[in-house]
């Protein structure tokens, strides 16, 4: 049995994985790690950076949406200002992200409240452009139409304007909760743990390299899932036309 | 100077280290400098480039064909969702650990990060192009290559450049972590802060951003430069449109 090292992944699932996973933990640091022995006894030690990692994702995308929305519902109101918030938040997206982290540290200290400002920063352009946008797409007519039947202003912006806006708006959370979850990967340069953590503390070991990356693409996953079923349920006009 | 150093705290350090040679933390090597710090940041500027142009001529050519024909739009489009989702950092070190390190291996895999933008792009801008104008480019006569190499593509130029410029600057972001394959990028100082120290770290990181600003803004003026100008004319007409307040109880009815 010296060669089961180089065993194919899935005939060791026939070989041990479900009877004896005794000799599979041990025989498999030869074949680094990459065996679903080794992932099924250790993954219980991913749990923590994995919630570590939603509490990264899902915070910033909280704040940041309510930040961005602001921001755009403002300049929705004083057009001047467009330019320059597009210009901020665009600037804000360009700096890279590991940098990001590491000068703020010094400022803001290490931990989440560091990383949760990094990647709030970010999902900044993605939220607001697409909010922006989808207020903009909003025909005129139905505008003229709005304001023909005596709606103020206010009620405009809440009867017509945001709701035909809305199918954009969560195309950009839905973009804005892929990139988190991404960007979120390297907090731990902030000291916020995460998966990207774990990657980084043992890279050499493929079964760690693998079992981390594979949950962070499953939590972009599940939160796109989640949004998705979000804006099915605040769109219920949009189930009959098809998309 | 030096009081202007310390009163600038981490950063006043951190721009010394830009400036002068030191000793590094075990008191071994000399580390930073404006030496070392050209030759990291040739090094960062050289993956990145490599990445990006073998990341366009790759990506370029089968987003302009798939726009061109009109298909496979969930392709061209799902591309950028999954390449969003899939973790940088994983994906280096998932190329180091089974092809190993080394400058081509590294590249190989910023390559695979910026292919997805730049294929999204090139096909929304591509369908982007008016099909009036399209239309009328097959009715003179031109053959397909020639509508899609003279037509569409200088059109769809703008947005095209805009995918190489995310591309560009999230290989420059990533690019940071290079160090993981033995390739001596301003990463070096920001992984291994146990030679460099903390100074190193945070010198490393200013200069990476300002890179990442500067490979930004020369981008966005060449994007600016590719432009068509019939699309420039369009694009201020549509500004001056938009000056116009929105919802004005003056607002004249216009005819639709």
């Amino acid at each position: 049995m010296a060669d089961v090292s180089y065993v194919p992944i899935l005939a060791q699932l026939g070989d041990d994985f479900f009877s004896n996973r005794e000799g599979a933990a041990k025989r498999c640091p030869g074949n680094n790690g990459l065996c679903l022995g080794w992932i099924a006894d250790n993954f219980t030690d991913y749990l923590d950076p994995l919630w570590e990692h939603v509490l990264l994702s899902i915070v910033p995308l909280a704040i940041g949406f309510v930040i961005a929305t602001a921001l755009a519902l403002f300049a929705h109101r004083y057009r001047i200002m467009q330019p320059f918030f597009l210009f901020f938040v665009g600037t804000l997206f360009t700096i890279p992200s590991i940098a990001f982290y590491l000068i703020l540290l010094n400022i803001t200290g290490r931990g989440f409240t560091t990383a949760v400002v990094v990647l709030t920063a970010y999902t900044q352009v993605l939220i607001y452009r697409n909010v922006m946008i989808g207020l903009q797409e909003v025909p005129a007519e139905t505008v003229d139409v709005a304001e023909g039947m005596g709606l103020t202003r206010r009620q405009i912006l809440f009867r017509v304007e945001l709701p035909m806006a809305l199918p954009t708006i969560f195309a950009g959370l839905r973009i804005a909760a892929s990139s988190t979850v991404g960007i979120a990967g390297f907090a731990f340069f902030a000291g916020a743990g995460g998966l990207g953590g774990e990657i980084f503390s043992d890279p050499a070991f493929k079964g760690n390299v693998v079992t981390a990356s594979v949950l962070m693409i499953l939590l972009a996953a599940v939160l796109e899932l989640i949004v998705l079923v979000v804006q099915r349920a605040f769109t219920p006009w949009e189930r009959a036309v098809a998309t | 100077m030096s009081q202007v150093v310390a009163a600038l705290g981490p950063f006043g350090d951190a721009f010394d280290f830009i400036l002068h040679q030191r000793e590094s933390q075990a008191g071994t090597v000399q580390v930073g400098g404006p030496g070392e710090i050209w030759e990291l940041s040739w090094t960062h500027l050289k993956l990145s480039l490599a990445a990006t142009a073998i990341a366009t001529l790759i990506a370029l050519p089968i987003g302009l064909w798939l726009g061109h024909i009109g298909r496979y739009q969930f392709l061209a489009t799902s591309t950028s969702n999954i390449g969003r989702a899939v973790p940088a950092l994983g994906l280096i070190v998932f190329f180091i650990a089974f092809l190993g390190v080394g400058f081509v291996n590294v590249c190989a895999a910023l390559v695979l990060l910026a292919i997805p933008p730049i294929i999204t792009n090139t096909y929304v801008g591509i369908r982007g192009v008016d099909r009036e104008t399209v239309d009328a480019a097959n009715g003179s006569g031109l053959t397909g290559m020639q509508v899609a190499s003279k037509v569409e593509l200088p059109l769809a130029m703008p947005t095209i450049m805009g995918g190489i410029r995310i591309a560009f600057v999230s290989v420059i972001a990533t690019a940071t972590v290079a160090p993981l394959a033995n390739v001596d990028t301003l990463g070096r100082p920001i992984v291994s802060p146990n030679v460099y120290g903390t100074a190193g770290q945070l010198a490393a990181c200013i200069v990476v951003a300002l890179l990442t600003f500067a490979a930004d803004a020369v981008l966005a003026a060449i994007q600016r430069a590719v432009t068509p100008r019939g699309i420039k004319i369009q694009a201020n007409q549509g500004r001056l449109r938009g000056r116009v307040p929105f919802v004005s109880p003056k607002r004249s009815i216009q005819p639709t």
